[in-house]
């Protein structure tokens, strides 16, 4: 399990070091979407913040300098993504492309789409549930572990076709894949968690 | 929704230009606090949010509840660190709302104030012998492996018996079964506070009873949480082979609920896989269904302390809608313990001119925005005020349930100042923080800013390094503003 995930790691790192084009993309979303206006003030502020945020976007955007030199350089990105659509709690469509080997949590934090995940993709939690929007993709995805599934369990608007986004990670087969991310307000109304007596 | 939206951007725009900020006080810092304020900081770009605690601490129950085990379910803090780095978002830890200051005075201060303190006291189960010594409410236990600063004298006697009860069979109770039982090897390398770590490596509790009043398919626990506990090392589990029969209306219960379902699945696996016998000195799990706490038994030798409860068998009955209540049976019997642990629910306590349910243990509310009474009319609201997590909806649900929770109530807070039920307040400047720093600094109240609670967090990673530890917890008031008043 754990050299399995190690090895992902790796693979990761090695496909963003390759990556081209892409960060240039999300970047021109980052300043069109007005959900980003929160992360770009947030940039303005005090030296030592700015200095934090500044550790968080390299997290995030890992060596996207490099990921940019390589847009000009790199022929087969093509081969290298996948297209993913996300579908915000608003209907609006975002399309975006993936690197094979990273998780659509990953994804969508690099693109500024609002998924959460609270406890960073330890499946620990259910923030970052992402419904699957056509059931030729789900069937294409491993089935989901006990511990996956255990945390679905809490998660709110669960579907036939629910999943993590930590948990779904973009290979070749998964190209064109639509996920919904659920609208949670109007679910808390209807599955609101009732108290249980003892 | 377009309309919405054109009217949101409008908003933004007026309170971007409008020469004051709206102010806005929230109340307690644990998910619901600051997942208010994340949202609130978001959808208002004019907004300044200070949140306050009683603590010098931030983070509310994912510091001092979340089980020192589970380091994942803490992520969630650098989320929230990130929140409390916002240029317009300032975090005062030692304030407490109703001794520093009062919600009448918050409110003057602020345009907005958002309560989110949780529940911080404990239901009573209303059974003889409650105050019996050894019988603890779970939140105390919790509070004390978790080093909270009115935790840490609890000492729970460990040593003077074998046996705990732990009434209820929810994620709570699961925990402190787990925390009783775990290898203390395993908890000796988590954040756990240092005095429970050393009461557990003396402990010679072996025997845990989990006791609930209704059966596997209405056990109130995750599946996340049973599979641990059922998961620990050299454990014997003993559940009833006969508890597992299952009625029409259990079905019919387990069809509607998935996480029931799965729950009951788990339970029938583990009371056929074990042994039938614990080996000899094998620390042992008892899962015990269908028994209701009728009373808290007296030791004969030992005068004022608890040796066991009495408990009634129960069985259960359909009322409406697939729920099924347990019903007392009349027949009894006794589990001998020297240690009961309650835990039955928290619930939250009240603050002076604060509309309050006690019946529910709530603050009356729609969607989040306060009712002025309990009388029902629903359309009577506290102007400014609104109302997060636990003491909105009660004590029950995830970190993650604050998230939607947070949602509603800041949607709430946004349609009253688009459709201007606010405006009348939010047209006038208010101190905000100026004012309440003021105040604070008059009645000689200790204020812990972000930046003193990171000199704690620092030193507390910095003793638990020493000590192999993620973190070593400073579990008294007295080191905690000691380590945040040095510069």
């Amino acid at each position: 399990m754990l050299i399995s995930r190690l090895s992902r790691v790796g693979f990761r790192v090695a496909k963003e070091l390759s990556r081209g084009g892409y960060t240039y993309m999300s970047r021109a979303r980052y300043t069109q979407r007005p959900c980003s206006q929160y992360q770009w003030s947030s940039l303005e502020l005090l030296p030592e913040t700015r200095a934090f945020q500044g550790s968080i976007f390299q997290k995030h955007h890992g060596l996207s300098t490099s990921a940019s030199d390589g847009a000009s350089a790199g022929g087969d990105e093509e081969k290298e993504t996948i297209s993913v659509t996300f579908v915000s709690k608003d209907g609006e469509e975002i399309p975006i492309r993936v690197p094979i080997g990273m998780s659509m949590l990953a994804a969508a934090h690099e693109n500024d789409i609002e998924l959460e995940g609270a406890c960073e993709g330890s499946l620990a939690c259910s923030t970052c549930h992402v419904i699957v929007m056509d059931m030729e993709y789900y069937n294409k995805l491993e089935d989901p572990t006990d511990e996956e599934n255990d945390m679905l369990d809490l998660a709110f608007g669960l579907t036939e076709t629910s999943r993590l986004g930590c948990q779904i990670v973009a290979s070749p087969e998964l190209d064109g894949i639509r996920l919904a991310i659920p609208a949670a307000t109007r679910n808390f109304a209807v599955d609101g968690y009732v108290p249980k007596p003892h | 929704m377009a309309i919405f939206r054109a009217r949101r951007v409008l908003w933004r725009s007026f309170s971007t230009v409008s020469s004051h900020p709206l102010r806005v006080c929230i109340v307690g810092s644990g998910p619901a606090g600051f997942y208010t304020a994340e949202k609130i900081l978001k959808t208002h770009q004019g907004s300044q949010v200070d949140i306050i605690d009683r603590l010098p601490t931030p983070y509310g129950l994912v510091r001092s509840g979340v089980a020192p085990d589970h380091p994942e379910t803490k992520n969630v803090i650098n989320q929230f660190s990130r929140v409390a780095q916002n240029g317009r978002c300032s975090f005062f830890g030692n304030v407490a709302l109703g001794s520093s200051i009062s919600l009448v005075e918050l409110r003057e201060l602020y345009h907005v104030v958002v309560l989110a303190y949780g529940a911080e006291s404990d239901r009573v189960v209303g059974i003889p012998g409650e105050d019996l010594k050894g019988v603890h409410s779970a939140r105390e236990f919790v509070w004390w492996y978790n080093g909270h600063p009115d935790g840490r004298n609890l000492d729970p006697d460990l040593k003077n018996t074998d046996t705990a009860v732990i009434l209820g069979q929810g994620n709570v109770a699961l925990d402190v079964a787990r925390i009783l039982l775990r290898p203390t090897s395993e908890l000796a390398i988590t954040d756990i506070a240092s005095h429970a770590l050393t009461a557990l490596e003396q402990s010679s509790i072996r025997k845990v009873y989990l006791v609930g009043r209704r059966g596997p398919v209405q056990a109130a626990c995750t599946a996340k949480e049973l599979r641990e506990v059922l998961g620990i090392k050299d454990l014997y589990i003993h559940i009833k082979e006969t508890d597992l029969k299952i009625t029409p209306a259990d079905e019919e219960e387990m069809k509607n609920s998935r996480i029931h379902r799965r729950i009951y699945e788990l339970l029938s696996k583990a009371a056929t896989a074990g042994p039938s016998r614990p080996s000899s000195g094998q620390r042992e799990l008892h899962f015990v269904f269908f028994r209701q706490p009728d009373r808290f038994l007296e030791s004969y030798d030992k005068k004022g302390y608890v040796s066991g409860v009495h408990l009634e068998k129960t069985g259960l009955k359909g009322i409406g809608s697939g729920k099924q209540i347990a019903i007392g049976t009349g027949q009894f019997e006794n589990l001998s313990c020297g240690i009961v642990l309650k835990s039955i629910g928290y619930k939250s306590v009240p603050v002076d001119d604060l509309p309050f349910d006690n019946q529910k243990g709530v603050v009356p509310n729609v969607k989040g925005r306060v009712l002025s009474d309990n009388s029902g009319d629903p359309t009577s609201f506290e102007n400014g005020l609104y109302v997060c997590g636990w003491l909105k909806r009660g004590p029950t649900g995830i970190i993650a349930t604050n998230l939607y929770c947070a949602e509603e109530t800041v949607a709430s807070l946004s349609e009253d100042l688009e459709l201007g039920v606010l405006a009348s307040t939010t047209r006038l400047p208010k101190l905000g923080r100026d004012g309440l720093l003021q105040i604070l600094d008059n009645r000689n109240v200790r204020v812990v800013p972000f930046s003193a609670w990171e000199r704690i967090d620092k030193e507390e990673k910095r003793l638990g390094s020493l000590r192999n530890k993620p973190r070593e917890k400073l579990t008294s008031w007295e080191e905690l503003l000691k380590v945040a008043g040095s510069e």
